[in-house]
């Protein structure tokens, strides 16, 4: 399994066709307690760098986008109960929802963890 | 400044005004002066010419009705504390504020049967658009069919909050079915589609007539659309099985006959109350109950912040405000009464409708189309009703409100008119109506 990650500090794992997304440790203390977060139903077609989610913290509402193009397949149920999990969980509980991938290729673009972490640092 | 945003004189900045309604010079016998003192006579003279509903038997409703409204709500509302505040932009100071719009929101959820109402719309025509608006959010999807029953000047503030949008409105149109006079459920679930986001109806509808909703609300579930259900006299829902029994999903509504008062057509008071599942996407703001840091009550600005502070662009609505001092009026008119009190008015109304009804069904020429109905009814006549309204209205008798003043030109409701009985309708108003409408049509 890959992770990679977007300049809009989403991160995403890819098994072969499907992948799960959700956005970063530094996304997440960048917005401060999450307090909802509206995802996307299943059977829904994202596009790559399109609105797929929004997470809504005390201090601000963030589009989350998809970093590919793909089918939705599940969204991350715990999350309407349990939104702090973005803060406490952001890499792993804390995931937004899974889809299966359009066009594999789209990937090229994004960064590895190495590239992220001097992205973040240049920021 | 004409060159510049390209008109060529000042009437071009008036053409989108209909030219019917555009003034081509001076006012004909309007004076170009006249004193303080001697406007003041004058128009006090014309105003005097106006029946005015607190003097003379009163029977209009359609939307707007003369309820008692007690001395003490006033005096409440005008303590400086609430007449002053603005709706709070920094609440959490504003207590008070919040305490009223927490327990005003409180009672709409149980009078409506809902599980959650905001802090309140601008009135009950807007408050359904906004539901319009919310139940596509929702659906993704664009058509709302609108009921006939539904009040037509609602429908047309839909038609007009929808004209740029790319909304499909289907509305239907009205009949005087006997026995469930403007009642289409039929009609309205055989209309939903795949396409439709939401069916609205009235209850009690605008010709008065009641009906269970449970069976529309299973087909728009069924079909994945809501139902959007619009009072637009609340105090119907002391004495009738309230929407969210029903399966409603948004519930809206006109708030004006607790509290308000006829107002001159305004200020009034939307409600709107939904499920909690879709709270997140309902309009307005929410205020909620909580502790501080040191484990005492306090209240708070639940939901506001989607349209105010941080998601501006991501607003569910253009609403960033309530109609706080009507909601207050509502809410105190509403412990005022009391379950008991509410229950006791809602009866009241209805049986004095229910007399009046069978009085003026009595008289030659005259029916009353309605089955079940709450605290007003339709009349049925042999003739054009908008002449008979003016001619009670010549015997010192506001009788009631044509249809066809309603739906301009529908020959369909041509000779109906509505009549609306409240507590603060008389006996001597009943003689008054009934012999003025037995000489009228004699």
């Amino acid at each position: 399994m890959t992770r990679l990650y977007t300049k809009e500090h989403e991160w995403i794992d890819v098994d072969g066709t499907t992948a799960t997304v959700g956005i970063t440790d530094y996304a997440q203390g960048q917005l401060g307690d999450v307090v909802f977060v509206e995802l996307p139903e299943a059977g829904r077609a994202v596009t790559k760098g399109g609105e797929a989610a929004v997470v809504e913290s005390v201090k601000a509402a963030s589009d989350v986008y998809a970093p590919v193009s793909g089918t939705v397949t599940e969204a991350n149920a715990a999350l309407a109960d349990d939104p702090a999990l973005v803060n406490s969980a952001p890499e792993a509980e804390g995931w937004f929802f899974k889809l299966t991938l359009a066009d594999a290729g789209e990937l090229d673009g994004l960064m590895d963890k190495a590239a992220y972490e001097a992205f973040l640092a240049s920021l | 400044m004409l060159a510049t945003i390209g008109a060529a004189s000042i009437d071009d900045l008036f053409i989108d005004v209909p030219e019917a309604a555009r003034l081509d010079g001076p006012i004909a016998g309007l004076p170009n002066h006249a004193s303080e003192m001697a406007v003041e006579r004058k128009l006090g003279a014309m105003a005097a010419k106006n029946l005015t509903a607190g003097t003379v038997p009163f029977f209009l409703g359609a939307g707007a009705y003369k309820h008692h409204v007690p001395a003490t709500v006033d005096m409440v509302i005008q303590r400086g504390e609430f007449l002053t505040a603005y709706t709070p932009y920094q609440p959490e100071i504003a207590q008070g504020t919040l305490q009223v719009l927490f327990e005003f929101q409180s009672q709409v959820a149980r009078l409506t049967g809902m599980d959650v109402a905001n802090a309140s719309m601008y009135d009950g025509s807007t408050a359904m658009t906004e539901a319009v608006f919310m139940a596509r959010r929702i659906t993704r999807r664009k058509k709302a069919i609108v009921s006939a029953g539904v009040h037509p000047h609602y429908t047309r503030v839909l038609e007009t909050l929808t004209r740029f949008t790319d909304d499909e409105v289907v509305a239907g149109t009205p009949s005087l079915t006997a026995g469930a006079p403007g009642h289409d459920m039929d009609a309205l679930i055989a209309a939903i589609d795949g396409a439709t986001s939401c069916v609205i109806v009235q209850n009690p509808n605008l010709f008065g007539h009641i009906a269970d909703l449970t069976p529309l609300a299973d087909a728009c579930h069924a079909a994945g659309a809501l139902l959007i259900v619009v009072v637009t006299e609340v105090v119907s829902l002391g004495a009738i099985m309230p929407p969210g029994a029903m399966g409603a999903d948004i519930v809206v509504g006109e708030g004006q006959s607790l509290g308000a008062g006829l107002n001159f057509g305004g200020p009034y008071l939307g409600l709107f109350a939904t499920r909690d599942k879709y709270v997140r996407q309902m309009p307005g703001r929410l205020c909620g109950e909580t502790v501080d840091a040191s484990g005492k009550r306090g209240f708070v600005l639940t939901l506001s912040t989607r349209e105010q502070h941080i998601r501006r662009e991501k607003a569910t609505s253009n609403i960033c405000t309530n109609s706080g001092l009507i909601a207050l009026a509502f809410s105190v008119h509403m412990s005022l009464l009391g379950e008991k009190g509410l229950a006791h008015l809602a009866a009241l109304n209805h049986a004095r409708a229910v007399q009046l009804a069978d009085r003026l069904a009595r008289i030659p020429g005259v029916s009353v189309p309605n089955g079940p109905f709450f605290n007003e009814f339709t009349l049925l006549l042999d003739r054009p009703a908008r002449a008979v309204v003016r001619k009670l209205a010549d015997k010192g008798v506001l009788g009631g409100v044509s249809l066809e003043r309603l739906w301009p030109g529908v020959k369909a409701v041509e000779n109906a008119m509505l009549v609306a009985v409240t507590e603060t309708a008389t006996d001597e108003d009943f003689d008054a109506l009934e012999d003025a409408l037995d000489e009228v049509l004699g």
